[in-house]
Parts: C-alpha cells; structure tokens; sequence
C-alpha cells in the first residue's frame, strides 16, 4: 500500500469510537490492543487489464478464477456422470457408449470431482477470497506466487481436458490408477491419456504447493492487530488444517505420480511385478503394485479431509450466523478440526483391506478409522447445539446447512460399516461405497459450497441471489440426492459391483434395474437443477437487487472492508484491529444482536459479552 | 536474532515462549520474516517427498526377486588399477558440504550488509553445487556407459537403475535450481540491489539480505538430503 497509504504504524490504542462516558466501569486500558509487529503490506498494483483480470496478484480475483475454473471441470464431472448414468440405467438409449468409454468416464468423473473441482474449489476458491479478508490482511502474503499458483492449476487442467482428445482417449483406470493394469494395453486410454492424467496431477500438486504456502503463512504471520488464533473464524481453522493436510499428503501423490510415469514412459519397474501376457513375459518385473496403493492412499485418505474440513469451518460459521448463536463449543470445534487433521495421516490403509495385508494391519487401521468417528462426531453434536434455542432463519443459506448436516450423518454413519474390516470386505466394490462416499464427500460438501455460495454472492457481486430460486435449487438437490444415494446402499447389500458397465445376467439383475433407471432419472434432474444456480447467479448479476453492506448481520471482517465489494487492499486506510471472536450473537444486553469483532470492549461495557 | 524486541509483548524463552506466542495476535513466529517461514513449510514439505522417495527404495530395495547390486564395486573408480570405493561420491559430498559452509558464511555477511564478501561467498557457493553436478553427471555417464539403465542393468535387480537414476536424478535437480538461484542472487548482490531497493524483476517487491538466509536454508536442504541419499544409497 505504500503508494497510496501512509507508513504511519502508531495507531492509537484506544478505539476510534468515541466512548460513551456515562458507563462507570470503563477502565482506559481495557481497549488495549498491541501496536503492529509487521510494517504495512507492500502492493503491486495492476496497471493494464491483463495485470487486473487475469494475471492479477489480487487474491480474491485469483479466488474467482480458481472457483470457476474448478466449477468448470465440475460441470465437465457433471456430464460425465449423466452419461454413466444413461448407459447404467437405460443402456439401449446409449448406443453410443461402449464399455471403454464407460471406464474412462468413470475415472474422469471420480479425478475431476475430488482433485480438480472439490480441492481447488474449496482451498483455491473460498481459501484465497476468505483467508486474507478473515484474518485482516491486505492480501496473501505472497501474491505473485499465488497467481503462479492459479495459472499452474489452469495448465494443469488443460492438460487434464486435452486428455479427452488425444489418440486412445483419456485413462479409463479407475480413478485410483491402480497398476499394473493403468499403464498396461488393454485399458482404456493406457498411451497418452494415463501420460496426461500424470502430468496434470504433477502440475496441479506443484500448482497447489504454491497457493498452500500463501495460505499458511497469511494465517500464520499476517493477522491483524488483535487476531489471536482462537478469535479465528472456523472457516480460516478449517481452510488451514486442510492445507496442512495438502502440504504433507500431496508428496505422496506427486512421487506416485512421477514414478508410475517411469514406468510407463521408462519401462522401469516400480509398481510392476512379473507379468505374462497371452503367454508371453512383459519386459516388467520385481516391482509392487501395493507400494502404489500406500502411496496413494496415503495421499488419498487426507485428501478426503482436505475437502472435508474446509467444509465443516464454513458451515461451522454458516450455522452460528443464520441461528444467531455462537458456535457451540468453538474450542471443542478448532481442536476437533486439528484432531480430525492429524489423525487422517493414520488411516490410509482401511481403502485397502482387500489388498492383502497383515491382518493386525487391518485390525490396527480400524481402530484408527474409529477413532476418528470421535472427534466428527462432536463437530456434529456441536452443530446442532448450536442451532438449539438459536434464532433460526430458514433462508437458503441455512437450508443447505442442515442439508449438510443430514447427509453428512448419513454418509458418516455407512462409514463406521465401512471401517471395520470384517463388513467392509463383503461390501468393498459394490455400490454400498459409491452411496458411502459420494453422501459424504460428494454431496455433504457441496451442500456446504452452495451455501457458502449464497451466503458470500453479496460480498463477492454486491447483490442479492434470489431466494426463491434457491429454495426450489435446494429442495430438488436435497431430494434428488437422496432419491440417488438411498437406493444405492440397497444396492450394495444385494451386491451389485461398481465400474461394471452392464449388469449382465446376474441373480440381482431383476431387482437392481428397476432401481437403476430411478437412480438415474433423479441424477437427470439434480444435475439439471444445478442450473437453476447458474441462472439465478446470471439473472441477479443483471438485476438483481443491491446488497446493503453486512447483509447477514455477520461478525467476521470480510462484511467489514472499506467497499463492497472490496477493493485491492481490502480495508483501506487503516487495517481493523480485533477486540473478540467472530460469534457474539444475541448477546444479552446488547444493542444489536451481533457485536462485530472489531467492536471494543468499552463499547459494550453492560452487555454480558464473554471475553474470548 | 534472539534479541529482537516487539512492541508490547514479551518473548519469553522455552516452552512457555512457544504457547505465548501461539496465544498472540498477529504472528505465531515472533520476528520470522514470511519468506524464512514459507521456505521452512516448503522445506517441510519437500522432506515429505524425499521420504516417499526413499521409502519407496528401501521397500523396493527390500521386495525384489534379484539381488540388489554390490554398491561398493559399481561406485568405485580405479585409481591406477586399485579400485577405490566411494571415491568419486566421497568428493562430491564434501565438496556439497563445503559449500553450506560458504553459504552459511554469506548469509554472515549479508547481515553484516558486507556486499562484496557476501557476493563472492554466493558465487562460491553456486561453484560447489556446479561442481558436484558436473561430477554427477560424469557420474550418471559411467554407468551409463557400464551398462547401467533405468529399466535394468548387468550387475543385479532392475530397481537398482530405477531407483539410482530417479533418486540422483530428482536430488540432481534440486541442486541445480539452487545453482541458478545462487548465481542470480550472487548478481542482485554485487549489483546492489539490497541497497538500492530496487524491485524484484517478477514480483516487483522490494528485497533484503533476508533472502540470501532463505536461499541457504534451502541449499543446507538439499545438502542435508544428499546425506540420507548418501546413507541410504551408497552405504548400505
């Protein structure tokens, strides 16, 4: 900012407002707020179109990016998954489709959803527009790497969409890429498709490396005056834990990565163990398919946490807002967060009990999956205690919240089944799974983006999304995801295998076709509604009413910028200097029913607020 | 660095000073510049993949059908006709030791703002890597030439080349994109751009001889790493 702010770091102590001197108990000093560790932030500011829009070191334009391209590859995901659907439940309307395209549709479904849609949506998305305007700081701390960042992501989805065109099409593996069948003829898209899917994977950890630092450090060494860890809305908790995550699970992706490019590329021999091939010997030898499988999976499980956590801070604050009602338990909450964190790094290998381990391998991981029911579980009860007696508002935003919560209960709870060995292994491969992860890390964290969504549009456009449209979005999404996960437990139980293209002549087969043709006529219509989202945000951007500033009544500094929405530097001249957590709502006492962080304690010196 | 003060607040030692600092407002790393503390994450986060690495050898190294090549005879180089094992690893990890210590003689005087010293210090520094690179490729060409190949080799399992050839090869590039760095760096040192303030060709921000600190930190990295490659790959 040294171009248009001043270097002047003597802020004075007390608050800017003036005190009301009828208030007896006001002690001078209870307003005191450590000077500035930090000199103010140095900026660049754009000069041209390119600097301001696309290479832009700004990090909320950087947010929008990363959150379209991502919506981007979702709607691509989207497609892919109607046509799964198609030839799964009416496979004489898709003629077109054979068993090779059904698997690279599979593959590419599942590797664009978790990676390049709900990764980068939620950390490169929500993680670049919220962190800096949440903790107080005039951008990330390093905004030429961040935009670096963003542009590796592009690179790498480019790679990932060029994948579709190249000669053999994209990989049809499996998104787990197990090998050695990946990289060997017979599998779709084993020549240059499984190259690319590598590629992109390489770039986009390189990519993400870079936002992730940005990210931990803005959190770490760039808060504002008076921003302790625990004054942090849970939004930036659980944004940070997840980079941590990312930043020690993502090697393992990228050495998988590049050593199965080796031996595809290099015929060398990591994963690949001996291998006759119409009675012929392949070059491959002495390798380990299940070091693959570790590698991933130790990448894999975090990363279901990656997306996961993200999910539970924002809808943590989502929650606390719209009930008018502090979060239950915020401690409980942060440290359940950094639990729940840490103890991902110890359960890779329950995706793996059919893999042929130590038994005491898989008794040992169990218990850790468990375990880790403990500290979700608490987030649960919290939740909903915060809504207990809260002043609820059932708009859109708070609709999708208890979405949330219902199927995040109800994806979490088929994860206790799949957690224990001697269940998981009948059920492994059968639908009981697609249901399991796709309520949990599929729909529950969606619920929580489209809330997000509309709750931080008016911050983002400075206008209202409709109401109505959002309920009829909610509703049908809400329903229609149940009409398609609920039955698919059913199916699991009867054994229908997952990634088979055709149910061919099976003892299931009478019971499950009927049910695969629901299955798929409710993925139609949720798919499609996703729609009414894009025109509503359409529609609005023309016009849509004008959002007064804070229209959620919200604590936390994003509703507190100097302009909505806000400008380069976000809080122009002076940075706000923090006096209590982002959760004083319906505070008895008080004049309003929320108290924002920035409000000094002598101004609310007869109210009961804590002192947090 | 210890006896920096800041504003209104008491840095006091041990664990204590750590949940105090934790506890605070603003920054948990009292006084540490963004840089240093986004290099040591990076840091962090890179061991993560020298570990995967490395783990992957040594269960590599430990499930193969063929024997595991005798390391002491495929690195030795004749010395008349007496073949020394080690030999040529042995310079080239003390040359790379070497040169931490002349980076951590730059990053000395670059706080002491002693421009000239620190410059050529760096420039050394940038010499040792360049060197050690220069005698991993005469090493990667001597095996080559011996037969040595990714995909297999005549001395024992096939892993051995993978695993030699990737480990080097990833270690390999560290150091040298340290090397570009160094020289670039040693430039913004002898051309003063610490003093002028002048803005960074990319980044258009402003620098300090706190960079040349993170720059070690990241070369004592690779250096560090080269001795558990050394350990896991030469010894054993």
């Amino acid at each position: 900012m040294s171009d248009e702010y001043d270097n002047n770091k003597s802020y004075q102590a007390q608050s800017s407002e003036v005190l009301d001197g009828s208030a007896g108990s006001v002690n001078p000093d209870m307003d005191y707020v450590r000077p500035a560790e930090i000199p103010e932030q140095d900026l660049y500011h754009a000069h041209s179109f390119i600097e301001k829009w696309i290479f832009c070191q700004d990090a909320k334009v950087i947010g929008v990016q990363y959150f379209l391209t991502a919506v981007f590859t979702g709607i691509v995901g989207l497609i892919l998954s109607w046509l799964m659907r198609l030839q799964l439940g009416f496979p004489e309307l898709a003629g077109f489709m054979t068993a090779e395209h059904y698997y690279q549709f599979v593959t590419m479904h599942g590797m664009i959803m978790v990676v390049y849609f709900l990764t980068a949506l939620f950390l490169g998305g929500f993680g670049n527009y919220l962190i800096p305007l949440m903790v107080g700081a005039r951008d990330m701390v390093f905004p030429y790497v961040n935009m670096l960042s963003f542009w590796m992501f592009f690179v790498a989805v480019a790679v990932l969409m060029a994948s579709f065109f190249v000669p053999g099409g994209p990989t049809g593996a499996g998104w787990t890429l197990y090998p050695p069948q990946t990289i060997l003829e017979g599998t779709p898209g084993s020549g240059m498709g499984i190259l690319l899917m590598l590629i992109s994977l390489s770039l986009f950890v390189i990519g993400f490396t870079m936002g992730g630092l940005n990210y931990m450090i803005t959190i770490l060494q760039a808060r504002t005056r008076g921003m302790t860890l625990m004054r942090m809305p849970l939004t930036v908790w659980g944004i940070f834990t997840a980079t941590v995550l990312a930043m020690l699970a993502f090697p393992a992706l990228l050495v998988s990565a590049i050593m199965m490019t080796l031996d595809k590329v290099l015929q060398t021999s990591f994963f690949m163990p001996t291998i006759l091939k119409a009675g012929e010997v392949l070059e491959y030898g002495g390798g380990s398919p299940i070091l693959f499988q570790h590698l991933f999976w130790f990448f894999g499980h975090p990363e279901v946490y990656i997306v996961a956590l993200p999910a539970f801070g924002i809808v943590s604050d989502l929650i606390s807002v719209h009930a008018r009602k502090n979060i239950f338990g915020y401690r409980m909450m942060v440290w359940a967060i950094v639990g729940i964190g840490a103890l991902s790094f110890f359960v890779w290998a329950h995706h793996m009990y059919v893999s042929g381990m130590n038994p005491w391998f898989g008794f040992f991981f169990a218990t850790t999956t468990l375990i880790i029911a403990v500290p979700t579980a608490m987030k649960v009860y919290n939740w909903i205690l915060t809504l207990w007696r809260g002043n609820i508002r059932i708009n859109t935003v708070m609709l999708w919240c208890l979405g949330f919560i219902v199927t995040f209960v109800n994806g979490g709870i088929t994860g206790i089944f799949l957690g224990n060995v001697s269940v998981d292994v009948p059920l492994s491969d059968t639908y009981f799974v697609i249901a399991h992860f796709h309520m949990v890390m599929g729909i529950a964290p969606l619920m929580v983006i489209m809330g997000a969504v509309y709750h931080w549009f008016p911050l983002v456009a400075g206008k209202m999304l409709h109401e109505g449209l959002g309920k009829w979005h909610f509703w049908i999404t809400f329903l229609g995801a149940y009409s398609i996960y609920f039955p698919m437990h059913y199916l699991g139980f009867i054994g229908v295998p997952r990634r088979y293209f055709e149910m061919y002549d099976s003892p299931y087969m009478t019971s499950a076709v009927g049910m695969n043709e629901f299955i798929s006529i409710a993925a139609f219509i949720v798919g499609a509604a996703q729609f009414i989202l894009v025109f509503n945000i359409i529609k609005t951007l023309k016009t849509g009413k004008k959002a007064e500033q804070n229209p959620w009544k919200a604590n936390s500094l994003e509703w507190y910028t100097s302009t909505v929405p806000p400008e380069h530097g976000n809080f122009g001249e002076r940075l706000p200097v923090v006096h209590r957590w982002p959760y004083d709502f319906s505070v008895p006492g008080a004049k309003d029913d929320f108290i924002p962080q920035t409000t000094a304690p002598s101004e609310v010196v007869n109210t009961e607020v804590e002192k947090t | 660095m210890s006896e920096q003060k800041i504003d209104g607040f008491e840095l006091k030692p041990g664990f204590k000073g750590m949940a105090s600092d934790t506890g605070s407002d603003q920054t948990m790393f009292k006084g540490v510049h963004w840089g240093k503390a986004m290099m040591w994450i990076f840091l962090l986060s890179d061991t993560f993949v020298f570990s995967c690495f490395l783990i992957s050898y040594m269960k590599g190294r430990g499930s193969t059908i063929v024997d595991w090549p005798n390391t002491s005879e495929v690195f030795s180089l004749h010395v008349g006709d007496v073949p020394v094992p080690l030999l040529l690893i042995a310079i080239m990890t003390f040359v790379l030791i070497t040169s931490s210590g002349t980076m951590a003689l730059a990053v000395k005087y670059g706080y002491e703002k002693n421009r000239k010293m620190c410059g050529w210090l760096i420039l050394a520094t940038a010499v040792g890597g360049l060197t050690f690179v220069g005698m991993q490729v005469f090493e990667w060409s001597k095996l080559i030439h011996e037969g040595v190949r990714p995909w297999g080799n005549p001395f024992g399992a096939a892993q051995f080349g993978s695993f030699f050839f990737m480990i080097t090869g990833f270690h390999g590039f560290h150091v040298s994109i340290g090397v570009i760095f160094l020289f670039i760096y040693t430039y913004k040192v002898f051309a003063g751009h610490y003093e002028s303030k002048k803005r960074g060709w990319f980044t258009k921000m402003k620098g300090d001889y706190v960079e040349i600190e993170i720059l070690g930190l990241y070369w004592h990295f690779v250096d560090l790493v080269w001795v558990f490659i050394f350990a896991f790959f030469y010894l054993w």
